[in-house]
């Protein structure tokens, strides 16, 4: 790790003003992917800006057919808390899915999709569910969040400061997991909000999180793994590294879809 | 028996300490005035230096030296050794290139030492380390040993990349067999490479009293008398009076701490050259990059068979990838620690074996749990299971069959088998597995559209290394007995100096328990002693499971002489004749009456020395001994495992695990199913995750937990553990080893359960869930047909 000035704004106002004003800042969060990198020198920002103390970013809130989760918000809090189980289980199952403890009592919904990490669990969910970032400037669809490869559209020093998730009548995660580091090999989550069908899928794609059509047209027709079974997923464009190559990656995720399907239907 | 005696399953003293977080490892030592170290490591798998420029380095805050292979040549340090000379089929000895510790003109893996940097903290040694600017002339690199032949050569001294073209064997018998063979089984396999990965990284604290001229190195080391004779007579940091070498606690070492490395030589080295002590504690990265790695074969073996199913012969032609240098005991492991082995649990008149030990651009190779034993146990285990399935006999009869029954019994290959009861620990193997259960478990498993398998592995091993005089023929540098001395205080409590060392085996406690067991005192009154050069006079450190068999064996000889000097004593005080003199249970007493004298009374009367004469017996209780074995322990077992496999996925979920194993005499038998435990860990970690994978350039993929693939919990069934037990006849106490046996036996178990729910044999290591489906896509029809 190189030095870094470090800061600790306890405002959103005080966190944007800093982001403004001091030159090659990061947001420090979670730490579990930042800290890492910068232990080995990948990379190197002059100053940390610690949303750890910012109170505008906490809280897990059930509104309406909505949930809304702060941007610090730890995965150990999704995985637990009551209303989510109640509301959005698949939301709460996948937070259980990433990582280990330790990873999930650090590492925060916010860090996670700013960092948009191909292999991370959140896009999967936030495009299925039709979420909308919400930040200290605007609200953007998840749709035009994720775009590309540890990439969105956050600008430069724009805060997210929470998710917010439609609630779904039916909706599953599957995860396949990469047996090191556990992030996903292949992700798969399905939502069914009225006639609106989505199957998003993560770990897989070369340019990160992105959806299944013909899977969501076979859906709609009748939302059954019946559906997709003989459906395939092509290997183009998909990652290939040690653990899966683009072939094995198309079936994982060919599977996980109709597992996710399997659970969701039967909610 | 005694409650802290042999056999008793008491908790392990040292706990206490390590889990309160009170443990003093390496890093936890800190010198006054102490500077750290950063190395400056190649990021080219190959290449030429042209040049060294460290002048930036040196003007950067903190720095107090930049030190590079120059500065060691200047003091002469010498390079890094293989201490086992291994001689090639036509009689010359092995091409050894020079390892020195910073290197000298040319770098040959991703990771190699170059420079060292030293500054007054650790993140100043690292940033100025990267300002060192090396010019480089990069070099084709070669990482398959395969296809080392024609590559670009690593070391001059070996042109087509082979260290040794070894055998061993008698290859005319043995192909004499083949020719007479009914059915002959050939298997190609990849003992793949793994990464030691123990919990505490390498780290050394290198210290130097102008005012004595002395050093002192703490160290990670499993065997720090070893280190201190090697950087004594071979590297020529200081000779040995002058250089004292600590390994305090010691978070794991499999193997990988045995070895005497640049970091830990450079750092005593340059304490002295800047005055100050020296520190340097690896990171994860560093460990994975620098620390000698295992395994690594590429083979070919055959079995031939009779036409009645008895074993004629076995051949097998092992090329072994070495690395770029040669490591410490590198040499040995895939020649006298794997051929040897390489008869297995069977009776076969014949085997020839031959290994090619290759240079490749690529972190060197040493032993790690098992060094050798699981190479050859995998060997033997793939070709006995495949030879039964294609003869289409019954696995576990065509092992009986085949198993040795009459003991001794010298196979072709050196090893005299002197005790074992093979058919029972397969019998007691089968009923604890419920093996008669497993067709109605396949059956619900294929209802539910799961293939289930099961694979044995009736495994041997040579433990107890070993009796000097023999591996002094076979070309070891040194030998390999053990050394122990028992300290009686005037009070009856007693130390227990070992050239054992303990990094997780608990021989704090098993220790103990031998000393509880003879003398008839509680364990705490025991404190055991070790990892220490000016403490303990000499030893040869832990490796092997030899401190079992050969380290407590030199505490029992040392016992026994204390007893016999107690007995002089009590003789004295008790006024009787030494030959009427008994000890039972803690007491010395006088035969046929009720006069005696407890341990500890007899102890304060050595010390005070009131009842005889200095002429008449010496004052004073304190007795040492060295032992050498007189042969190797052959620890034995069957392994089962029973997994299923998801055929959408291809992951293997183990089900059920059965280790039944003859240790010989147990100490603690809570200690020994923990080794059990982590070695089948280490086992499945090797056959279904775990693999170091080098690219085409010599970048080492897998440099992270976040690709390396280290088992978890989950990925393990609860054991089913049980024992046979036939007692080494070679030592006092009867004790063959446990530490590595797990390690050594599941490997092949997983692969055959693996191959047996496929129905094929064509399954790498690491059987990953992307290898299995892969060997699924190659049969679709056997697949239809489950
Ligand atoms: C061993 C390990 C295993 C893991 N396994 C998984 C897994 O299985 N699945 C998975 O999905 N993830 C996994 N992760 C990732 C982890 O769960 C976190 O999601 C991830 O590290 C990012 O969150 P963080 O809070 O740690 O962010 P940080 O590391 O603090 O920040 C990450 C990036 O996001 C930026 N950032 C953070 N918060 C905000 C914000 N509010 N607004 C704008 N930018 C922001 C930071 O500046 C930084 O660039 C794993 C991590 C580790 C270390």
């Amino acid at each position: 790790m190189y030095a870094f000035d470090y800061h600790r704004p306890d405002s959103l106002r005080k966190a944007a003003s800093l982001a403004a004003t001091v030159e090659d800042a990061k947001f420090l969060a979670g730490g579990h992917t930042l800290l890492p990198t910068m232990k080995q020198r990948l990379a190197s920002p002059s100053a940390l800006i610690d949303l750890n103390r910012v109170k505008e970013l906490a809280g897990i809130e059930l509104r309406g057919r909505t949930i809304v989760i702060g941007a610090m918000t730890r995965h150990a809090s999704v995985e637990q808390s009551p209303e989510i189980q109640q509301a959005l289980p698949a939301l709460a199952e996948l937070a259980h899915l990433i990582g280990d403890p330790q990873v999930r009592h650090r590492g925060t919904i916010g860090g996670s999709i700013a960092n948009n990490d191909p292999a991370a669990d959140y896009p999967a969910a936030c495009v299925a569910l039709g979420a909308t970032i919400v930040t200290n400037k605007r609200k953007l669809a998840a749709d035009e969040f994720f775009t590309g490869l540890f990439d969105t559209a956050l600008e430069d020093g724009e805060i997210i400061t929470k998710v917010v998730f439609p609630v779904a009548s039916r909706a599953a995660y599957a995860k396949f997991r990469n047996p090191a580091s556990r992030y996903a090999l292949a992700g798969v989550f399905v939502a069914k909000r009225g006639s609106d069908i989505r199957v998003a899928v993560t770990g897989a794609g070369e340019s990160g999180v992105f959806r299944l059509p013909e899977f969501e047209e076979a859906l709609k027709k009748r939302f059954s793994p019946k559906s997709i079974e003989g459906l395939k997923v092509s290997p183009d464009g998909l990652i290939g590294d040690i653990h899966a190559d683009p072939a094995y990656r198309a079936q994982l995720v060919a599977v996980m879809a109709r597992r996710a399907v399997a659970k969701a239907a039967a909610r | 028996m005694n409650a802290t005696g042999i056999g008793a399953a008491v908790r392990r003293k040292e706990d206490q300490r390590f889990i309160t977080g009170k443990g003093q490892y390496t890093d936890d030592v800190n010198r006054a005035g102490q500077a750290y170290a950063a190395f400056v490591r190649s990021p080219h798998a190959h290449a030429e230096i042209r040049g060294i420029d460290t002048s930036a380095a040196l003007a950067m805050p903190g720095v107090i030296a930049v030190l590079t292979g120059a500065d060691l040549a200047a003091d002469k340090i010498g390079g890094l050794i293989c201490g086992w000379m291994i001689h090639s089929k036509d009689g010359s000895p092995m091409k050894a290139g020079a390892h020195p510790a910073l290197a000298q003109g040319k770098v040959r893996y991703v990771g190699d030492h170059v420079a060292v940097v030293i500054a007054e903290t650790a993140l100043q040694a690292r940033d100025a380390a990267e300002a060192v600017s090396v010019d480089y002339n990069v070099l084709p690199a070669v990482v398959d040993p395969a296809k080392v032949k024609g590559a670009t050569a690593v070391h001059d001294v070996a042109p087509d990349n082979t260290v040794f073209s070894w055998q061993l064997g008698d290859k005319a018998g043995t192909d004499a067999a083949f020719a007479s063979a009914a059915h002959v089984t050939r298997l190609d396999f990849i003992n793949n490479r793994l990464v030691p990965n123990a919990i505490e990284p390498r780290a050394a604290v290198g210290d130097y009293d102008a005012g004595t001229d002395s050093f002192t190195l703490y160290t990670t080391s499993q065997n720090p008398h070893v280190a201190r004779l090697v950087l004594s007579a071979f590297i020529g940091i200081a000779p040995e009076n002058k250089l004292r070498v600590i390994a305090p606690d010691v978070g794991g070492g499999f193997g990988s701490k045995i070895f005497i490395y640049a970091e830990e030589t450079v750092c005593v080295w340059a304490a002295k050259r800047v005055g100050r002590p020296v520190k340097w504690t690896a990171d994860r990265t560093e460990a994975f990059l620098a620390d000698a790695h295992g395994r690594d074969h590429v083979t070919r073996a055959e079995l031939a068979l009779d036409a009645k199913g008895k074993m004629l012969g076995l051949r097998v032609h092992t090329i072994a990838n070495l690395g770029a240098y040669l490591s410490t005991f590198s040499s040995s492991v895939p020649t006298y620690l794997y051929a040897p082995l390489l008869s297995g649990q069977y009776d076969i008149p014949a085997i020839y074996a031959e290994v090619d030990g290759v240079y490749t651009n690529t972190a060197p190779v040493d032993a790690y749990r098992g060094a050798g034993r699981p190479e050859a146990t995998f060997v033997v285990e793939r070709l006995v299971e495949v030879a039964a399935r294609e003869i289409g006999s019954d696995p576990v009869a065509f092992r009986k069959k085949n198993f040795v029954s009459k003991f001794p019994h010298q196979t072709p290959v050196i090893m005299n088998y002197d005790v074992g009861n093979y058919p029972a620990a397969m019998d007691k193997a089968l009923e604890l597995a419920d093996y008669k259960g497993f067709a109605r478990r396949k059956r619900e498993s294929a209802k539910a559209g799961k293939l289930r398998g099961l694979g044995f592995s009736a495994y041997i091993e040579a433990c107890g290394i070993a009796p000097s005089q023999a591996v002094g023929s076979l070309g070891a540098g040194v030998g390999l007995w053990e050394s122990a001395e028992v300290r009686v205080n005037p009070t009856g409590s007693v130390e227990v100096l070992t050239g054992s060392h303990s990094h997780g085996q608990g021989h704090e406690t098993t220790f103990a328990q031998l000393v509880s067991d003879r003398l008839g005192i509680g364990i705490d009154q025991v404190s055991v002693v070790h990892g220490d050069t000016d403490k303990v006079q000499f030893g040869m450190g832990t490796y092997g499971s030899r401190s079992g068999a050969v380290g407590m064996s030199a505490i029992v000889k040392a016992l026994d002489k204390v007893i016999a000097k107690g007995r002089k004593v009590a003789a004295y005080v008790l006024e009787a004749a030494e030959s009427d003199i008994e000890f039972k249970d803690g007491r010395f007493t006088v035969a046929g009456t009720d006069k005696g004298l407890a341990f500890g009374e007899v102890a304060l009367q050595a010390y005070i020395a009131h009842k005889f004469s200095g002429q008449e017996l010496e004052p004073g209780l304190k007795e040492g001994a060295f032992y050498d074995p007189t042969n190797f322990t052959f620890p034995a077992g069957v392994h089962i495992c029973e997994l299923e496999i998801d055929p959408d996925t291809g992951v293997a979920r183990i089900d059920r695990w059965t280790a039944v194993d003859d240790f010989g005499t147990v100490i603690n038998p809570m200690i020994v199913e923990g080794q059990v435990h982590g070695g089948i860990a280490q086992g499945v970690g090797q056959a279904l995750l775990e693999g170091a994978h080098y690219d085409d350039e010599g970048q080492l993929v897998t440099a992270s937990f976040m690709d390396y693939a280290m088992p978890r919990a989950g990925d393990l069934p609860s054991y089913t553990v049980g024992m046979t037990v036939t007692p080494c006849p070679s030592n006092p106490l009867g004790i063959k080893g446990c530490g590595e046996a797990g390690a050594i036996a599941a490997p092949p178990a997983v692969i055959n359960a693996i191959t047996d729910a496929l129905g094929h044999e064509h399954v790498a290591m690491p059987a990953t869930s992307q290898e299995i489906w892969r060997a699924l896509q190659r049969m679709p029809t056997q697949m239809a047909a489950e």
